[in-house]
Parts: C-alpha cells; structure tokens; sequence
C-alpha cells in the first residue's frame, strides 16, 4: 500500500516538474509561445463554395471542401502573388501550390526559389492513402495568410514536367493529380499537427538508405531517393509563423441538410488572443499514429482522426446500403446510400482518457448529388465506407456547427503541448 | 579398397548431392517477390527486397510475417496452412510499394483507384475496392497510413477478416 502511494507521489512529483518544465516555454523546435504580443489579424475567411473548377464549364463540383486565399512572395521582396481556391487541410502539413503550365492549370505564376540539396534541385512526391500522388519541386517562399506571416517557407509546388516523374515508388498506382481538374484546387493548406510533412522518416539514418516515394534529388541523370533535414522538409507554414504559431481553429457554421455554399474561419493560434481561446472545448490528445479512438457500434476504432481534407464521415457499417458502382446512378459510387437519412452515434476518446458523444446523420449521396441540391457544395450528412474496425475519417461535415482546435506537435498551448485536438 | 566399399562412398556422395540439391531447391524463392496470392517460400525474398526486419507469428490458423520497411512502414503478410498468401495489411508513415505486395492484383486496385478519381462529383477519404476475388482498403492521413488487402476465396476458414490489420 505505501509502495502504491509512493509510487504515486513521485509520479505526481514527475508530473509536476514537467509541467514546470513546459511552463518555462520554449517548447519545440519553432518555439512556440502562449503570450499575447501585439495582435495581428489572425481570422482567415473559409468557404466551401464547389471550389475553382465548380465555375468552369466542364468543371465540377468539389462538396464539402473548405477553400482560402494564401498570398507568397519572393522571400524578402515585395514581388507576391495571392491564390484562392486553396483547399483547407488539417489533415496534412505543408502549402501545396499548383503550377500554372498548361499542362496543370493552376493559378501559381509567381517564379520562386528552387530549393536544393548537394547543389541538385530538391522535388518530392506525395502520395495519398487512396493511391493518387502529386509531384514537383520543393521551393521557397514567404507565405502570408490574413495578419500572420512566416518567412522562407519550404513549399511543394505541383508540376508534372519538373524533371521526369521517378518510377522507383510506383506504389500508389493511382493516378497523378498535378491538373486543376484532378486536384480540384489551386492548392492545399496543410496546417495539420506535424510541424513538417516527413519527420524523422527523411532525415539521414547510418546504415539505412533514404525511403522512396518521398524526396529526390534531381540531376540530368534523373532523380534519386535523398534524405533531407527537418529544416529543408515542407514546413506547416503555421508553425512557421512568427506569432499564433501553435494551432489552428476551423469554424463553420450548421448545416442543416445542404446548403449551396457556406462561409467561415481559419483562425490561428490557441490562446493567444482574445479570439482563439479553448473555452469550454474538451481537448483530446493522440496516440503515438496521431490517432484517437473512436467507438462506433461497439468496434473501438483506435486510427481515427478529425480531417477537413476529407468529404464526408468515412466508416464502417455492413448494414448501410453502399452506392452503385456502375449504371446511370453510378456517380456517388464510393458513398454510401441509405434509404432514408439514419441518425447515428459514436464516441471519441482521447489519449488523455477524455471521452465524448458525437451525432451525426448518413443521407443517400445519390439523392443529395441531384436534382434540387445537385449544384450545392455543402452535405452535413455525406459518408462512405472506410477499412473496417480500424478507423473512423471525421472529414468536413464534423465541422459543421464546431469549433474545432488542432494543435501542433511540441507547441504550447494553454491545455499543454501539442498534439492534440479540441472542440 | 574393395569394390563394395567403393561404391558404398560414391552412394553417401550421391545422396549428399541430393540432399545438398534439394536444400537449394527448398531455400530458393519461387518467385522474385512475395505478393497477394504468391506461395510462402517467396517471403524470404520479401524481406530482402523491403530491407526489414522479420517477425513470425503462428496461430491455429495462418502465419503472420511482420516485415518493416526502411521507410518505417509496417506490413504483414498472413499465409495460410496452404502456404498462400491470402491477406497482406500495412500501418506507417509512407503507403507501402503496392505493386510489389498486390502483385498480380496490383492493376485491379490501379484501375480501381483510377476510376474512382474519376468520380464527379469527387469523394477524397479512405478507398475501399470490393470486387469478386479481391478486396482493397486504404486509410489515414499524411504521415499515418493503414489499410490491407485480402483473398475473400482463399481466406481459412474459421478466420474473422477483422483480425487482419
């Protein structure tokens, strides 16, 4: 019993020296700070209005995706350029900008600084879980979003004649998304919960040679696997930001059904304004994946994660009618289609042991997809399967009606360090 | 030397060469990867090829290979009593070289992942492709990806498919 209670004193002791310890501040590589210096405007307008290729004539909506405006500049210089139709991601890390060659189509005109590594040009690949990659080369650039700015951002910028694609990854085996038409989006805001879109997985290891998929160095010879320090990685722009460094906010309003667009916030920092404070939000931290857990018709999900990236709630239920795969009705295949709207529930628990209840509804995407609301963008209630058991993907209509808290790894925040979310 | 002895050496001789033979044979991968469907000798070349380090688990029913790639992406190969490998699931930083672990299945998801980018109005999420014979499912973020592929027709029976992550 005393060694319980002994045990238990020094764990306390521990604990209250490191919480000392992060109190002293300084945490993480980019320093993260919670004090109020003088306040910049840090609320960026979002809104999921169909995105740049809903206008065009053969474009097509882009549902329930959050767009922005991001400004680059030449570092150091006056010389910038501001380009809307960025897709809002808190489920990567890392400005994505879509060149403008013919062959991408994207808005990006401004010529940046190449980035390089032994001299070469440094490009990259990034590949996305359903298979489909981007490649291009990794440039400079200052990077203002609203008030905020960070200086010499490490940026990927999409371009399909950069060098020749490596075929050594060949992994996803999907395809290429460098067009306008394919990304559906002039670019993506990673502002995730890494502070680089790689990590320790690039950096140099003894004895190990540098992964494939990821970085390249090019040469006239073509390009090669390469390490690249954290430093010379795609940085989260926001963690590069000399203030309000430590998080981001996504805001939008209830959506009721569908609604044709809707407006809201991307708001930077987390308590360190008068505008980004956690209030009454229940903060979840993460497991090592940076994953939490979510509970759903009793299978405990541990691979769940909250993700404005994706479109819809992805999970799994054998008993929800799936859509057509082919027909006429054929294009909400990937979605699912249930009779009538259901209205489920699941809970979410953090690493911290915080629990909580969320609703949601699951509406047919055939129907929600045409007639009246076929030229809407916005569906609180669009979902599709995902991998069994494993997780639960809470994409954009979980935002509907949130605040919702994303904190970067090693920043502090007034509920601790990052990782973690909030709502 | 009598006649007798000699030929009894040149019969140990002969029967070492078989032995020494049918080792090589038993060591030497059946194909140059090991992939969905492949037999289980083509493991060992698995390894090799993803530079990991193996893990064997045994249950009633099926073996699990673990290998770890040098990206730090984890797969696991589940090979059933018959030899096959009748499931593969992955978790880790980078998606695995699909290609290499689907094998002849890997132009199936290709397509499938192809058609499904297609898609207007446009789905972005998990991908799940369920066709006669073959199921792929593929998830997670940047920096945390997960999924498996399995046999639906080659799967013991007796194993519930969520024990394959």
């Amino acid at each position: 019993m005393r060694k319980v209670i002994l045990g238990g004193s020094l764990i306390l002791a521990v604990f209250g020296m490191w919480v000392l310890f992060t109190e002293c501040g300084g945490g993480g590589s980019g320093g993260g700070s919670n004090t109020t210096v003088s306040s910049v405007d840090n609320v960026q307008p979002i809104v999921v209005n169909g995105g740049p290729t809903a206008d065009s004539s053969s474009g097509y909506i882009y549902p329930n995706a959050a767009f922005t405006s991001v400004t680059v500049c030449v570092p150091g210089t006056s010389n910038c350029q501001t380009i809307d139709g960025i897709l809002v991601d808190t489920g990567s890390v890392g400005l994505t900008l879509l060149s403008s060659s013919t062959y991408s189509g994207g808005a990006l005109t401004l010529t940046l600084p190449q980035q390089t590594i032994d001299g070469n040009p440094l490009a990259e690949i990034v590949q996305y879980a359903d298979g489909s990659y981007v490649w291009g080369p990794t440039q400079i650039a200052d990077v203002k979003i609203a008030g905020e700015s960070a200086s010499s951002v490490p940026i990927h910028v999409l371009d399909h004649y950069f060098y020749t694609i490596p075929t050594d990854f060949s992994i996803g085996g999907g395809p290429e998304e460098d067009t306008l038409q394919s990304l559906g989006a002039n670019g993506i805001l990673g502002v995730g919960q890494y502070q680089q879109d790689c990590g320790g997985a690039c950096v140099a290891t003894a004895g190990e040679s540098p992964p494939t998929g990821t970085y390249y160095e090019c040469s006239a010879s073509g390009c090669q696997p390469v390490f690249v320090p954290l430093s010379q990685q795609v940085q989260n722009p926001v963690s590069m930001f000399s203030q309000d460094n430590n998080g981001v906010i996504v805001t939008l309003p209830v959506v009721s059904g569908a609604e044709v667009t809707v407006s809201g916030s991307l708001i930077f920092g987390i308590g360190t304004q008068s505008n980004n404070g956690l209030g009454s939000a229940t903060v979840y931290t993460l497991n090592q994946d940076y994953s939490i857990t979510t509970i759903y018709n009793n299978q405990t999900m541990p691979n769940s994660y909250i993700d404005s990236g994706s479109n819809g709630y992805f999970f799994w239920d054998s008993t929800i009618t799936q859509c057509p795969t082919s027909g006429t009705n054929d294009y909400a295949s990937g979605y699912y289609c249930p009779s009538a709207t259901l209205n489920l529930s699941a809970t979410n628990k953090g690493a911290n042991g915080t629990s909580g209840t969320i609703t949601f509804s699951v509406g047919n995407a055939t129907t929600l997809f045409s007639g009246s609301t076929s030229n809407y963008a916005a569906f609180s209630t669009l979902a599709g399967p995902n991998t069994p058991t494993d997780s639960f993907d809470w994409g954009l209509p979980f935002f509907y009606g949130r605040t919702v808290y994303t904190a970067i790894q090693g920043m502090n925040t007034p509920a601790g360090q990052g990782p973690y979310w909030a709502y | 030397m009598s006649t007798g002895m000699q030929s009894r050496i040149r019969c140990v001789k002969m029967r070492m060469l078989l032995v020494f033979a049918t080792i090589c044979i038993l060591t030497l991968p059946i194909r140059a990867s090991a992939s969905l469907g492949d037999d289980v000798g083509s493991v060992q070349a698995d390894q090799a090829r993803m530079k990991g380090v193996q893990r064997t688990t045994r249950t009633e029913l099926y073996t699990v290979h673990e290998i770890k790639a040098s990206n730090g992406t984890v797969v696991r190969e589940y090979v059933s009593s018959a030899g096959k490998i009748f499931a593969v699931a992955w978790q880790g930083p980078f998606l695995p070289d699909l290609r290499q672990l689907l094998g002849g299945y890997f132009e199936r998801f290709s397509q499938g992942s192809q058609a499904r980018n297609n898609n207007r109005p446009r789905i972005r999420g998990p991908i799940q492709i369920q066709e006669p014979g073959l199921v792929v499912q593929s998830g997670g973020h940047m920096r945390a990806y997960f999924g498996r592929a399995y046999l639906p027709d080659q799967v013991p029976q007796g194993v519930n498919i969520e024990e394959i992550r």
